[in-house]
């Protein structure tokens, strides 16, 4: 009988657990929140390319769950994609594409397109009528110049010459709104990214801790993982706890020596007939 | 109630020098009624990689068996053990799969990877990855876990000291939740040996 034999399944949802977890929700369990990323990310387009910026929260309700998560994906060599909303979703749905643009780049011979890109998440997301909760920056650089869109979980697209997504995305757009102009070199450029991304660290409770950088130019991309790190820690006691062996009380102990694995060495001495 | 309140879990590891450990509680309960005081939440996959899971009683222990299935079917085709980061990645697709109705378990895995540097990384039920440099908590101590371990986690901790440092984590940190407890199990892993240790801890 396939149905009881756990074979690994060609891939897509698996929905055999949504009965019983029906049945709980009728009983009065609720369901978990899941890790989201509450988050600013937003994208510019300067001169040469395009830059995207995103903070480094992660989020389980009000506690944080990762001071310094990666939020910038990669999608291809040209392309990178800022992620919001529930985590899982936005990292399944970027590698679950990146994958495919690297099929897609195998058969065609050529450099992926930001619009590729953007068709296979659009499609993706529509199909699942915004129950796969992704809010994602996309960006890059291809043959036909640079691009930015935003991609709403919906599945509804917009193109743009830069754009904010996540929580704090309000507080991220007043700095845009001001500073932004066309025809920004590199350094203006990651200098407003990063002002937008700090006014979304301290104006947003949903997004905090470092700023990420990536920069796309043609045929060249920098990711600066941690590039401004505003929040340091400075509670630390420079002591710190320091509990001597045998403070706490054990019961029972057991310890198993690892053995190291054997090498089968090619070209030994044969034996002897 | 919510669904990881069910069964009540506390799990944490650790990175220290060359070295991880992984503790977790004893308690399994039906709500607020204990039922076992020897519950196993740390499952082995292979000498140099364990994981545990909280949440769900009942999820945790399928989840595991499939994942040993899976492993050992791994183990069968490449004939080696799986590296730590490549079964994070497994667990990650197995919870994904079941992204509309999911498994109500939160793992931690831990493991020694190449040249034996250590790997930890925590996931939430639906397989949002967290990889860490430090610590790793998750199940319902897991908010007094955070803070325990903030405070009085360091950095390259040798084996003796960093079992002494979990285990004061996790015996704060589960006095502080009526649904964890009643002492704890530690697993302490270095490149040469394998160290399990019991906790004697509160009976309430």
């Amino acid at each position: 009988m396939a149905r009881s034999l756990d074979i690994p399944t060609k891939g897509g949802f698996s929905f055999d657990l949504c009965r019983r977890n029906e049945m709980l929700l009728k009983k009065g369990i609720q369901l978990p929140s899941f890790r989201k990323t509450g988050t600013t990310i937003v994208g510019l387009v300067f001169q040469d390319g395009v830059i995207l910026g995103a903070d480094t929260r992660a989020t389980e309700g009000p506690i944080v769950a990762d001071k310094n998560c990666e939020k910038i994906h990669y999608m291809a060599p040209n392309i990178y994609c800022c992620g919001a909303g529930t985590a899982a979703d936005t990292e399944a749905v970027t590698d679950m594409v990146s994958s495919q643009l690297q099929l897609h780049r195998y058969a065609t011979g050529r450099e992926s397109r930001v619009i590729t890109a953007l068709t296979l998440l659009k499609s993706h997301l529509f199909g699942y009528q915004g129950h796969v909760s992704a809010a994602l920056v996309l960006g890059g650089v291809d043959v036909t110049g640079p691009h930015l869109h935003t991609v709403y979980p919906h599945g509804s697209t917009d193109t743009l010459p830069f754009a904010t997504m996540g929580s704090g995305s309000l507080a991220a757009m007043a700095v845009f709104e001001s500073k932004y102009r066309e025809g920004l070199t590199r350094d203006e450029g990651i200098q407003i990214v990063s002002e937008a991304i700090c006014s979304g660290i301290f104006n947003d409770l949903g997004s905090g801790s470092n700023v990420d950088v990536c920069v796309i130019t043609k045929g060249n991309t920098e990711y600066l993982r941690n590039y401004q790190l505003p929040n340091p820690r400075t509670y630390v006691s420079s002591k710190g706890y320091s509990f001597g062996k045998g403070h706490t009380e054990v019961l029972s102990s057991k310890i198993i020596q690892l053995k190291p694995k054997i090498k089968a060495i090619e070209g030994g001495d044969a034996m002897e007939e | 109630m919510s669904i990881f309140e069910y069964n009540g879990s506390a799990l944490v590891a650790m990175v220290g020098k060359n070295c991880f450990a992984i503790a977790s509680d004893r308690r399994l309960g039906v709500q607020l009624q204990t039922i076992a005081t020897d519950f196993q939440r740390v499952y082995k996959i292979h000498d140099k990689l364990y994981v545990g899971l909280s949440g769900l009683a009942t999820d945790a222990q399928t989840l595991y068996e499939r994942l040993v299935f899976r492993h050992k079917l791994y183990q069968l085709r490449e004939e080696r053990d799986m590296k730590p980061e490549t079964f994070a990645s497994l667990v990650s697709a197995l919870l994904y799969e079941k992204r509309f109705g999911p498994y109500f378990c939160q793992p931690v895995i831990a493991g020694l990877g190449d040249d034996d540097v250590p790997f930890i990384c925590t996931m939430d039920c639906l397989g949002a990855k967290e990889l860490a440099k430090d610590f790793v908590v998750s199940g319902t101590a897991s908010e007094s876990l955070y803070g325990a371990c903030e405070s009085m986690y360091k950095p390259n901790m040798e084996p003796d000291e960093l079992f002494e440092t979990i285990s004061q984590a996790l015996l704060a940190s589960v006095d502080r939740d009526c649904l964890s407890g009643w002492g704890g199990y530690v697993l302490l892993v270095t490149p040469t040996e394998v160290q399990e240790k019991i906790l004697k801890g509160r009976m309430d």
